[in-house]
């Protein structure tokens, strides 16, 4: 019977990617963090699938779908953010700082 | 020996998580990611999902890091200066992040206290229902059976997500069309 530890694990590590998100500045890095909040809820569906049925596992798939499109158009972002400003640091994008 | 085995990957998912939010370089955040990844698809075949398991190396561990890595050596991003914030900041990444955990662990507990655990209305299955629809299906017709009638439609907005995305990071990324 797994479903506690694995329920605890996906806490622990959406907690994990939501002080990372918090704690750096590079963009990149918290796009990481993101994915691993992704896999913390990921990790859930799973677990509760082998209670509940196949389901959850469909979930999932759509997850990875969206995580694999976020992860794309997000990534492209970031590219066209370090052509204009030549940095990914969040602390120089201050454009709209008043 | 199953409970060694998973207690085993949380670890080393936890571990790998952990070094992937402190690590300064970037390249050394998204390898202590991919190790994380490992880990979950080994807790992935304990949970009796092995199709999901194969997938989450081949598209997260595979596509997505690669992905991630290559844009990393695209912009040229190996070692600079520090990006953690500062003191305060690094105080309310702890504070907010352990009292996240405790709040879902309480959650939990009190979900199993009014009887999530057992087999209750809570669960419309009785169970090892997942064990017998592999056994009768196979660990990829239990996935695809569903996924091709109760949810097709939401696959078929997938493919069009997909096809957007494709779309707007070509347009992004391209400096003149």
């Amino acid at each position: 019977m797994l479903l506690g530890p694995a329920l605890g694990v996906s806490a622990v590590l959406f907690a994990i990617g939501v002080g990372g998100v918090l704690l750096r500045r590079n963009a990149i890095v918290i796009f990481m963090c993101v994915e691993l909040m992704l896999n913390g809820v990921n990790l859930t569906f799973i677990a509760l699938a082998q209670q509940l049925g196949p389901d959850g596992q469909i979930i999932v798939f759509f997850v990875m779908a969206v995580a694999a499109a976020e992860a794309a158009v997000g990534l492209a972002v970031i590219l066209a953010v370090y052509r204009h400003q030549e940095s990914v640091n969040l602390q120089d994008l201050n454009l709209l700082r008043g | 020996m199953v409970g060694g085995f998973f207690w085993g990957l949380a670890v080393v998912a936890v571990a790998g998580a952990l070094l992937c939010v402190t690590r300064r370089s970037p390249v050394a955040s998204a390898l202590w990611l991919v190790v994380t990844m490992f880990a979950l698809a080994g807790m992935y075949l304990l949970l009796d999902a092995q199709f999901v398991a194969i997938i989450q190396i081949l598209v997260y561990a595979g596509a997505i890091m690669v992905l991630f890595l290559f844009v990393i050596m695209l912009l040229n991003l190996g070692r600079g200066p520090s990006d953690m914030r500062g003191w305060i900041g690094r105080g309310v990444a702890l504070l907010v992040g352990v009292g996240l955990a405790l709040q879902l662990g309480v959650t939990y507990r009190a979900v199993r206290a009014a009887g999530f655990g057992q087999q209750t209305v809570a669960f419309p299955l009785p169970a090892g229902e997942l064990q017998r629809a592999q056994e009768a299906q196979g660990a990829v017709g239990m996935v695809a059976g569903p996924l091709f009638r109760q949810y097709l439609i939401p696959f078929e907005i997938t493919s069009v997500l997909l096809l957007v995305a494709i779309v707007g990071a070509v347009i992004l990324a391209k400096r003149k069309l």
